[in-house]
């Protein structure tokens, strides 16, 4: 049985979704092959179109780009990146990053409901960046949202799962992709997530800022492939601490 | 005069400068006032390497004289803090001096009024030029600045200069006179998106000394130039204390931080940056008025960096190869390169202008391009899209 991560209309084997923009360009090639990658995001402000240092030109061929919004404050300016993204040939797929927080880069939600809409209604499949919210990922899905990427933490904090319990509701209430957006760390983070039954992983900083990024990416691709295995795979159950009583306290029923 | 109990301009507002009844002048004074760098020991330094989200106290300890012994594990938490934040990005931008009229008398300033030097505003053609050729190498990020004079480089003319880099630049920077909040909307709307005011000293005993004649000399219009670009729409506002005028630089550089601090928080969506200009070799300045060091600059850069993680930081074209590239290498975000101080400088075109000051890296493009590579370091030539016209 294929076991496809399937966005809009785009079918994927890989779950680990690579960030760029904070390790050197010409490193990119290697980290996406390394980490097994199809999907790389890209910042639409960091394109250079026919300019110098170009992320564009280091990106391989085949690779699917999944740019952002990053830069936008509004569902109008979210729109507008997204656009410009389409006419430099990024494609459809869009993930909507709408900060209005300088300090920890934190999604406003309110305004990335209002960007699904006018990004949906121009053919574009979006994956909201989000705060961990049930409430606001239904509105997320019913305004046409692809996927749900919630965030583990921070964005750049390497701080892992904060918000784990929150994002385990979205995933039992949403028939869409979760995605763990930024804060994922290390591999064994990314691992607990897919255990837990999120689509895919995001990571930049956590490969960006190790010694040998090289050798990171390949560590998250085989912690990402654990975790999904995994997770279809059943995970045992886990006893309450005490232990189980040997003599059931059912035991006297007769029949 | 404008004044609280924490302040006083030293001569009266000009009629046009407009007054937006903000607080922060006062929140910034009053917290300058607390500041004591003698009181800080080496456990609060130590406290404030460590901190998860370094506040202001930790901030003060940071630039007290008990942080110079433990400045290379300041500089280890500041390069892994950079890094977190940015990669290893480092953003490429030129500056580009369209005028150097000035009608204020700055003590420490190559464009004073008050010095005979030769005096150039560029025409829009030879503007054009200036930008052709900066264009050509690969920048998509530009500075324009001009001496501060509302006569010569009136509003007008600086949305020209702004309008017509807007055609070649992506991001697009302002260094100009305080404005009103109107000024910077239509700035905007010519291009702008980031505005730098450089206060010079944030002391109204020093300030007043310093800056004896011009409009200039109302601080607290210029302190409230960040705020009113803001309100005017500009996505960035930038911040500089020019260490060595106050007779404690650490007292301004901490003023500095907080006025930043302050701004952040009233406007959260703000981009955030500081520039770290200390007083250099200009013409009629004695070698002996140097008070600070590369050490004390290098110390304040940390400490906006902590406090500050995600602020942008830029190093003067004042300071030598070897200290910018050192300096990038732990906190800085962004350099200067390519650079020329004179007016017409970037194309030779005719009738050049003097120098504010003289340039310690005279590097081209390609050279800084090849020196942040070698550090293993990503120039960036590009990191904005213009999505709000």
């Amino acid at each position: 049985m294929s076991d496809d991560l399937i966005i809009g209309n785009k079918r994927f084997k890989s779950r680990f979704i690579l960030g760029s923009g904070k390790f050197s360009l010409e490193m990119t090639e290697k980290v996406i092959r390394n980490g097994g990658v199809e999907i790389a995001t890209l910042a639409v402000r960091r394109v250079n179109k026919g300019g110098r240092e170009n992320i564009l030109d280091y990106m391989p061929e085949g690779i699917t780009l999944l740019p952002n919004t990053s830069g936008a404050r509004n569902a109008e300016e979210a729109l507008t990146i997204a656009r410009l993204a389409r006419e430099l040939g990024c494609g459809d797929m869009i993930k909507i990053e709408i900060v209005r927080d300088t300090r920890y880069l934190l999604p406003d939600n309110e305004e990335t409901i209002k960007a699904i809409g006018l990004l949906a209604d121009d053919g574009f499949t979006a994956l909201p960046y989000m705060m961990p919210d049930l409430t606001a990922a239904r509105k997320m899905e019913k305004a046409g949202a692809a996927a749900i990427m919630p965030l583990a933490a921070p964005i750049g904090s390497n701080r892992g799962l904060l918000t784990k319990d929150f994002i385990s509701m979205i995933i039992g209430e949403t028939d869409l992709p979760v995605i763990v957006d930024a804060g994922i760390g290390r591999p064994s983070q990314a691992c607990e997530a897919m255990e837990m039954g999120c689509a895919a992983v995001m990571a930049n900083t956590a490969v960006a800022t190790a010694s040998d990024v090289g050798a990171m990416a390949s560590a998250f691709r085989m912690a990402i492939e654990a975790g999904r295995t995994a997770y279809l795979a059943g995970l045992g159950r886990v006893l309450s601490g005490r232990g189980e009583a040997s003599s059931p306290l059912t035991g006297f029923l007769g029949e | 005069m404008k004044m609280s109990g924490a302040w006083c301009d030293a001569c009266d507002m000009y009629p046009y400068m407009e007054d937006i009844g903000t607080d922060i002048l006062d929140k910034v004074m009053e917290a300058g006032k607390e500041f004591d760098p003698g009181s800080y020991c080496e456990n609060d330094v130590r406290r404030a390497i460590s901190a998860e989200r370094p506040g202001p106290e930790d901030f003060a300890a940071l630039l007290s004289p008990a942080a110079p012994p433990l400045l290379e594990d300041i500089a280890e938490r500041a390069r892994k803090v950079t890094r977190d934040h940015f990669g290893n990005s480092v953003g490429m931008f030129t500056p580009l001096y369209t005028s150097n009229y000035c009608e204020n008398q700055c003590r420490y300033c190559g464009f004073s009024c008050k010095n005979s030097i030769a005096r150039a505003r560029l025409t829009p053609e030879e503007i054009e030029k200036e930008m052709e050729s900066i264009a050509a190498t690969g920048l998509t990020d530009i500075l324009l600045l001009t001496g501060e004079s509302r006569k010569y480089s009136d509003l007008e003319y600086i949305g020209m200069c702004v309008s017509k880099a807007a055609k070649y630049f992506s991001s697009i920077g302002i260094e100009v006179y305080p404005l009103n909040s109107d000024d910077y909307g239509y700035l905007h709307r010519c291009g702008a998106d980031y505005v730098t005011v450089f206060q010079e000293t944030y002391d109204p005993e020093t300030y007043a000394r310093y800056h004896p004649g011009g409009p200039k000399r109302v601080m607290s219009y210029r302190f409230n130039a960040q705020e009113r670009a803001l309100m005017g729409g500009m996505r960035g506002a930038g911040f500089a204390a020019l260490l060595g005028l106050r007779d404690d630089w650490r007292k301004d550089a901490f003023c500095c931080g907080m006025h930043a601090y302050f701004i952040q928080r009233k406007y959260p969506h703000a981009e955030i940056a500081f520039s770290l200009p200390r007083l250099r070799p200009f013409s009629g300045h004695k070698e002996d008025d140097v008070k600070v060091s590369e050490r004390d600059l290098l110390q304040t850069a940390m400490a906006y960096r902590l406090f500050m993680p995600f602020a942008s930081e830029t190093i003067s074209t004042r300071e030598s190869p070897v200290f910018r590239d050192g300096i990038v290498n732990i906190c800085a975000t962004k350099i200067s390169a390519g650079s020329s101080v004179e007016i017409g400088g970037h194309s030779d075109v005719a009738d050049k202008g003097d120098g504010q000051f003289e340039l310690s890296d005279t590097r081209s493009v390609e050279e800084v391009r090849e020196a942040l590579v070698k550090l293993g370091l990503q120039p960036v030539f590009n990191d904005y899209v213009r999505s709000d016209r």
